[in-house]
């Protein structure tokens, strides 16, 4: 997985470059568990989860994803989350904020900073 | 050439959502705007005119707001097909004015990127410049025309600056005889959506300094409105204002306006000489066009609510922490809206339900909608209580006849629920569609903007209801007056009308649920309408004006029906599909028969096992 994910770390890496905070506690995550407060770089968007579960396909689901702005190299931090189950969770991506459902975030992975202490 | 001159040039209005799309439109076009539906489909098309500096006529068609040219539900089909000059009916546009929000150009970037490979002329109008500004963004505009290669102007629709400036810009690209170059547009695949984003990321990197004072306050806000508690409770608290409102001055005025309705009947009535012209006057006409107005104003309310949440920015926020709530039972979470309006008058709630992009998530919220409780039961509710409910104290603090009208409020909701998770199991297994929305940055909604939007929301319910309700009423008036009574009749003749032999008919269906032949013959009538039941009960019963004296009404009926029966009325009227101005609503949105058959079917079904269930205990423990 990880040599999977190797070019899409370095691209990630160099759009974070003069922060440099990614060698330190970084981790890589399921959009779909993050909790409010994490955040970081989007590193890939998949097209595996759920065949047939989301009526429209994986594709489909990837394309809509990537249209919201959900597109590797962007930065994201997960801002709310939903009373019952933490579901939905509402995230800042980029410039914008968007509302989405864990279901639909599994196929975004995050590459999360360090998580702010005490948490 | 004279014909190029004469027919004016067709300039659409593309954009993101909450770009202020619709704000621009209203400032280009004033007061010269007409609504209709585009040919065959219940999207809504907003068409304005705008005459040039050089006189020159421009329509203005205002297109449902996208994210892309790849169109996921009926709105942005339009949107797609009106662009791709697809749509039937429709000449493509000469000019695409692009709409973006200045301070969110993301994603309009990258719609720009799509909408150059169809190839029309384009402007692109940054609105809301006037935050940008004082947020400190920084848009080097004439380098991100050039790599655009469309010319830019800045606007801010609310106060109506740059409207000019983008007049003239679209004249100017008529004048220049840019035509529309080839149509390269197609789907795009996964990685051709990704190399837009890069491309838009190199224009926003290149043109586009980051603000120096980014808006905070929306962080602030949220922090408060989508709290998983505090913000529940601030949505039921709105809730809770928005119904008072509906209910004490929306209701308020409508009594007044049906009060109204029954003084000029009845000035008609003591002026003509009776006979058939002067029923057919006062019964079909006068009171079908105000059983129609009586909803204006609750419908109104309701919707200057839902209009200033939803430009303020809130509505996004209330399908967010109502989504999962709704989701247990198979329901999107922007249903909400429309299932809220629907306790007011289920057509609005029908009509609104536009904003589900999905199929299956919009008919399971269409065929829910009506049971809600609607206002138009409450006088049906009300007069049963009365009649069959005891006004004793419950618990000390509560009261008996309270307490069900709470428990009917309570079941309607129930079995909406259960409706709509039934039919996710049975009917779309599995199929439960991706959830994606924009939370906007919140904004002070204009007055100018709410009053237009109110305007028309009141203008398409008078004419969409009215063309529906009012047709039905005078079909109802001519089933319960033909034939009339023959001379020396001595029961009402409601009893003779085709009306009366038909609920003679059926009665014989009806007896296991307890209800006799005056009821029957009542539900006729009240097909067109629920609370017409309650008047026509009055007739059965030969009492004559119920208005005048409600309590008599009560009083005949607590002699004539046991208390079982009386609660199987109540049950039958929290399902009973006794509304045609419904059914021909969902006709209209569906575009078939078929959903209001399976609507119709469905309730009465459900209507009837309650009504019979309800019946047979309530005679099992001695109500019979």
């Amino acid at each position: 997985m990880h040599d999977m994910l190797a070019e899409p770390v370095e691209a990630a890496s160099a759009r974070m470059g003069t922060e440099g905070r990614l060698a330190t506690g970084a981790r890589l995550m399921r959009l779909s568990e993050a909790r409010p407060g994490d955040g970081g770089i989007i590193v890939e968007v998949r097209a595996e989860t759920h065949p047939g579960d989301h009526g429209v396909g994986v594709e489909e689901l990837q394309r809509r994803l990537l249209e919201f702005g959900f597109v590797e190299g962007a930065r994201l931090q997960v801002l709310h989350e939903g009373a019952i189950r933490h579901d939905p969770i509402a995230v800042r991506l980029d410039d914008m904020r968007v509302a989405l459902r864990r279901r639909d975030a599994e196929d975004v992975w995050l590459l999360a900073e360090a998580a702010p202490a005490g948490r | 050439m004279s014909e190029a001159a004469l027919s004016p040039a067709r300039v659409a209005l593309v954009g993101n959502p909450n770009t202020g799309k619709t704000a621009l439109f209203n400032a280009l076009t004033g007061g010269r705007q007409k609504v209709a539906n585009y040919a065959g489909v219940t999207v809504e098309r907003k068409e304005g005119f705008v005459t040039t500096a050089h006189g020159r006529r421009l329509s203005i068609l205002d297109l449902p707001g996208t994210y892309s040219l790849r169109a996921r539900s009926p709105d942005e089909a339009v949107t797609r097909d009106a662009v791709l000059g697809r749509l039937a009916g429709e000449t493509p546009p000469d000019v695409v004015v692009c709409v973006a929000d200045a301070t969110n150009l993301r994603l309009v970037l990258r719609l720009i990127l799509e909408l150059k490979a169809v190839g029309r002329p384009m402007v692109l109008a940054l609105n809301m410049y006037d935050i940008a500004q004082r947020q400190g963004l920084r848009i080097d505009l004439e380098g991100l025309s050039a790599a655009t290669g469309c010319p830019i102007v800045t606007t801010v629709a609310t106060r109506k600056r740059g409207i000019d400036d983008l007049v003239a810009q679209v004249e100017a690209r008529l004048e220049s005889g840019a035509l529309a170059g080839d149509n390269r547009w197609r789907e795009p695949a996964a990685h051709e959506i990704r190399d837009a984003h890069k491309e838009a990321q190199r224009l926003l990197k290149a043109y586009v300094r980051p603000p120096e004072r980014p808006d905070t306050l929306t962080g602030r806000i949220d922090a408060v409105l989508l709290h998983p508690v505090a913000g529940l409770m601030i949505l039921l608290a709105l809730l809770f204002v928005m119904f008072q409102a509906v209910f004490s001055w929306g209701k308020a005025v409508g009594d007044l306006i049906g009060e109204g309705f029954t003084g000029v009947g009845g000035f008609v009535a003591a002026h003509l000489p009776p006979g058939l012209l002067t029923s057919f006057i006062t019964d079909g006409v006068i009171s079908g066009v105000g059983s129609v107005i009586v909803f204006l104003p609750q419908i109104l309310v309701l919707f200057l609510f839902i209009i200033l949440l939803e430009d303020f920015g809130y509505m996004a926020r209330a399908a967010f922490l109502m989504d999962r709530i709704m989701g247990g039972a198979g329901l999107h979470g922007r249903a909400f809206i429309p299932l809220l309006s629907s306790f007011a008058c289920a057509i609005p709630g029908i009509m609104s339900t536009r904003v589900i992009d999905n199929r299956r998530d919009r008919l399971t919220t269409i065929l829910v909608a009506p049971l809600m409780t609607c206002s138009a039961r409450i006088p049906v509710y009300t007069l049963i209580i009365s009649a069959f409910i005891p006004n004793r104290p419950v618990a000390g603090v509560m009261n008996l006849q309270g307490l069900v009208m709470f428990g009917l409020y309570a079941a309607g909701i129930l079995s909406a629920l259960a409706v709509s998770f039934v039919t996710r199991r049975l009917f779309w297994r599995g199929a439960v569609e991706p959830f994606l929305m924009e939370l906007p940055s919140y904004k002070v909604p204009d007055p100018e903007n709410v009053a237009r939007s109110l305007l028309l929301r009141g203008q398409i319910f008078l004419t969409r209801a009215g063309t529906i309700i009012f047709p039905l009423m005078i079909a109802v008036w001519f089933l319960s007056s033909f034939p009339g009574a023959p001379p020396g009749a001595t029961d009402p003749a409601i009893n003779y009308s085709l009306a009366g032999r038909l609920g003679h008919l059926i009665q014989p269906l009806f007896a296991p649920i307890g209800f006799n032949w005056q009821m029957v013959v009542a539900l006729v009538p009240g097909f067109a309408a629920r609370e017409v039941a309650v008047a026509a009960l009055g007739t059965v019963y030969a009492l004559g004006d119920v208005g005048q004296a409600p309590g008599a009404l009560a009083t005949t009926l607590t002699h004539h029906w046991s208390v079982a029966t009386g609660l199987s009325f109540l049950a039958w009227y929290i399902f009973a599909p006794q509304c045609a101005s419904t059914l021909g609503v969902v006709k209209r949105e569906t575009n078939s028969w078929r959903w209001p058959i399976i609507m119709f079917l469905y309730m009465t079904g459900l209507a009837y096992a309650a009504s019979l269930v309800v019946y047979r205990v309530a005679v099992a423990l001695g109500g019979g």
